[in-house]
């Protein structure tokens, strides 16, 4: 494998980071005591320990690798959000053509770099045929809400996400064989945002921001993390072929997207009726309480990167 | 010897592959899994309800829980069999009380003798029909309870199966499952088969309600 030497440093800071985090949750521990508080801490920083373990692997891995994991992470997301939609049996052969056949293509044609079908390919064939494959059985109750559901989570879990292994197809002159840094700054800010507002909202949070949808987002978490996030964003200019200022605004754009698709993906929750979308990493929830900020920003972020950047 | 050592792998692989398909998680609401002697009573929506429930099931308590099933079902083909009988030791019920030769309740009360937990599905039959929640119960369970009212009877809610596997349909729906068990009921002394039946079905609505 031959990874880009700022690879090596940035997993340096992050192994760093981690570290700090284990160190200082230690030490909680045992000024404060055991604590739901502090256990749920402790599973949250195992669980990133996994993450960044399972990402710097597939980084690795090259193509293969990050195709790879994001198409597990979509089957894992598109399982939690259509276990939580509506649906029949009439549309069986349409959740199973979703899984089996939509999500495979999908990551297929990511790995095989056609971007003219794979721009196009749920939103105009599986948006067209899935509908067609549930008709055929004759059930039309809530017929529109089932399929339209069934298309959303196409879109948010297998759709969206895909645009991060998709960040490896641009062709950025000077950046050649560099790309993986694409995903690898794109991950970093969207997670390092997620933890920074959590902290800057647990350290000054007062005034709540949508108490409807999701009572711990404060005004103070979001400037402060959406900010401070994009400072370091900035600071991550050298692995990137952005300068400091266009890093800054990139990173503004990520946050910010991924502020809103956490909202938007609260919405949906709380209109199931659930807190978490599943219980598979502990301490975060689902994958889709992982995943939301990133399937949000990943599809601007690859679209105002190739406008701007790339040559194709 | 060489079956039983089949039968044990064939036991993990099909719980692994249970696993895999519906990342099924198990929910101790009101028990916790110990090895005490319990009839675990659950709805039945889908061929694969026993399969899930003995799935969550810690390995030391799989091997001593058995399913009462249908012999109707279950001696049709080699395979079947095979898996009926030594895979997962099911209590095999011949459901036709007019070729019958032995007693339902008496073949669970002698498996409740060597010591096995059972899985049961008071319904009877798979519920079809999505509009009913659940079938009402037929009386064995009371009357099982009532020989050993010293056993533990635990009421399983299964959330979901019969999407990912809706009847006459082949290749399974990867949605997740949930398998909510909760707190124990007896027969009271003294207490009517009807009242009890009642009570044994609330106790397992009650649960549907946080099973998500």
């Amino acid at each position: 494998m031959n990874a880009p030497a700022e690879f090596s440093t940035l997993m340096l800071g992050v192994l760093g980071v981690l570290a700090f985090a284990t160190v200082v949750a230690q030490i909680l521990r045992a000024r404060l005591g055991d604590g739901p508080v502090i256990d749920n801490l402790v599973a949250r920083i195992n669980a990133w320990w996994g993450m960044v373990a399972l990402l710097a692997i597939a980084m690795l891995g090259g193509r293969g690798g990050v195709v790879i994991l994001f198409a597990i992470m979509s089957f894992a997301a598109l399982r939690e959000f259509l276990t939580l939609t509506a649906k029949s049996r009439a549309d069986h052969w349409a959740l199973v053509a979703s899984f089996f056949v939509v999500l495979p293509v999908q990551y297929a044609l990511i790995y095989s770099d056609w971007y003219g079908m794979y721009s196009i390919f749920i939103p105009v064939y599986a948006f067209l045929f899935l509908p067609i494959v549930s008709v055929l059985h004759g059930d039309t109750d809530s017929f529109l809400v089932r399929v339209a559901e069934t298309q959303w989570g196409l879109m948010i879990c297998v759709f969206a996400a895909s645009h991060v292994p998709a960040l490896l197809s641009l062709e950025i002159a000077g950046f050649e064989g560099k790309n993986v840094l694409l995903v690898a700054f794109l991950v970093v800010v969207v997670q390092l945002s997620d933890v920074l507002q959590y902290v800057w909202g647990k350290l000054l949070g007062k005034r709540k921001i949508a108490p409807s949808l999701s009572p711990s987002k404060t005004w103070e978490g979001f400037v402060g993390g959406t900010l401070s996030t994009s400072l370091v964003g900035a600071g991550l200019w050298w692995m990137t072929p952005f300068s400091p200022v266009q890093a800054f605004g990139l990173s503004l754009i990520i946050t910010l997207m991924g502020f809103f698709g956490g909202l938007v993906m609260s919405a949906i929750k709380r209109d199931k009726g659930v807190k978490d979308w599943g219980h598979l990493i502990a301490g975060h929830g689902g994958f889709i309480d992982r995943l939301d900020s990133v399937v949000f920003s990943a599809p601007i972020f690859f679209h105002v990167v190739r406008y701007f950047w790339s040559a194709v | 010897m060489l079956r039983s050592f089949l039968a044990g792998n064939v036991g993990n692989a099909i719980a692994l592959f249970a696993r895999l398909v519906t990342a099924v998680r198990g929910i101790w609401q009101g028990v916790d899994p110990t090895r005490r002697q319990r009839i675990y009573f659950a709805n039945h929506t889908s061929n694969g309800d026993f399969v899930l429930l003995w799935t969550v099931l810690p390995p030391a308590l799989r091997r001593e829980t058995r399913p009462v099933a249908a012999a109707d079902y279950w001696l049709t083909s080699k395979l079947r069999s095979f898996i009926g009988r030594d895979v997962f030791r099911a209590v095999l019920i011949d459901r036709n009380p007019q070729t019958r030769t032995d007693d339902p309740v008496g073949q669970m009360v002698d498996a409740l003798k060597d010591g096995s937990s059972l899985i049961l599905f008071p319904e009877g039959q798979r519920n079809m029909d999505e509009t009913v929640t659940l079938l009402p119960f037929k009386p064995g369970l009371f009357h099982v309870a009532e020989r050993r009212p010293d056993v533990d009877l635990v009421p399983v809610w299964i959330e979901n199966l019969n999407r990912v596997m809706p009847k006459g349909e082949v290749i399974p729906v990867p949605l997740i499952c949930t398998v909510t068990f909760g707190d124990p009921i007896h027969v009271e002394s003294g207490e009517a088969k009807a009242a009890f039946l009642t009570r044994a079905e609330t106790a397992l609505l009650a649960l549907k309600e946080g099973a998500v």
